[in-house]
């Protein structure tokens, strides 16, 4: 399966991946383009990854999870491309057999993609200016400006 | 190639592509050699290189691993920005 698309996404199907009746509760997370108080007029994000990685990372994420919890069954897509504020970047559904897990499992697989899935955003501002965002949510610090720059 | 180096393709994603103006390039270098001693090189040798990190993130063959971990001839490094999914 492939964990990546370039086209919206569907809940339906993210639902439809892990539906069951042994399975009696189901968690849907999507992730949103964000353009709120805290930004700076946000328009779209360009999402860009190293996708081989992706595709294994992912595999390996859904494994450890699985591994976890035995009995949930998990769908995960991440967009990319240009992606309007307002359009879902990333879709996860967890399904198991009772809603606490449920809802552990799909809290540890956004979790998890936000420490290991090699994904990067750029913001691309209603001013026409373009900015790399970091995992805080802030601006990029140029490396040069960086404490850890030689 | 000598039995004694090492040939690696080096892979830059996102900033760091911008900063060195390219998505990838080879290094070579002796043998046996580290992750490490691959952002050292790349650092040293290729243009824009010293605006990267001293210890970015990295991965070999497509899995995270740290500055102190072994490359084979063959190998896929890669330098990955501040990862920023979700």
């Amino acid at each position: 399966m492939t964990y990546l698309t370039r086209t919206p996404l569907s809940i339906d199907q993210l639902v439809a991946d892990v539906s069951s009746p042994a399975r009696g509760g189901t968690c849907v997370f999507l992730g949103t383009v964000r353009n709120g108080p805290e930004e700076t007029g946000v328009k779209a994000i360009e999402y860009s990854a190293y996708e081989e990685m992706v595709e294994a990372e992912f595999a390996r994420l859904v494994a450890d999870a699985t591994k976890r919890w035995p009995d949930a069954r998990i769908a995960v897509r991440h967009r990319l491309g240009t992606i309007p504020a307002g359009e879902a970047s990333i879709g996860i559904a967890a399904a198991a057999p009772h809603r606490a897990q449920a809802f552990e499992v799909c809290r540890f697989v956004i979790e998890e993609v936000k420490r290991r899935i090699p994904v990067w955003k750029k913001e691309l501002r209603e001013d026409g200016t373009e900015v790399w965002v970091d995992p805080s949510g802030h601006p990029t610090v140029r490396p040069s400006d960086s404490p850890t720059h030689a | 190639m000598h039995a004694t180096s090492a040939t690696v393709r080096v892979r830059f994603f996102a900033h760091y592509a911008e900063l060195v103006g390219r998505s990838e390039a080879e290094v070579s270098l002796p043998f046996p050699a580290t992750v490490g001693d691959v952002v050292r090189r790349v650092r040293e040798d290729l243009p824009g290189g010293r605006q990267l990190p001293e210890r970015p993130l990295t991965a070999v063959n497509l899995k995270h691993v740290k500055l102190d971990a072994s490359v084979r001839n063959g190998d896929e490094v890669a330098f990955l920005p501040p990862i920023a999914g979700g």
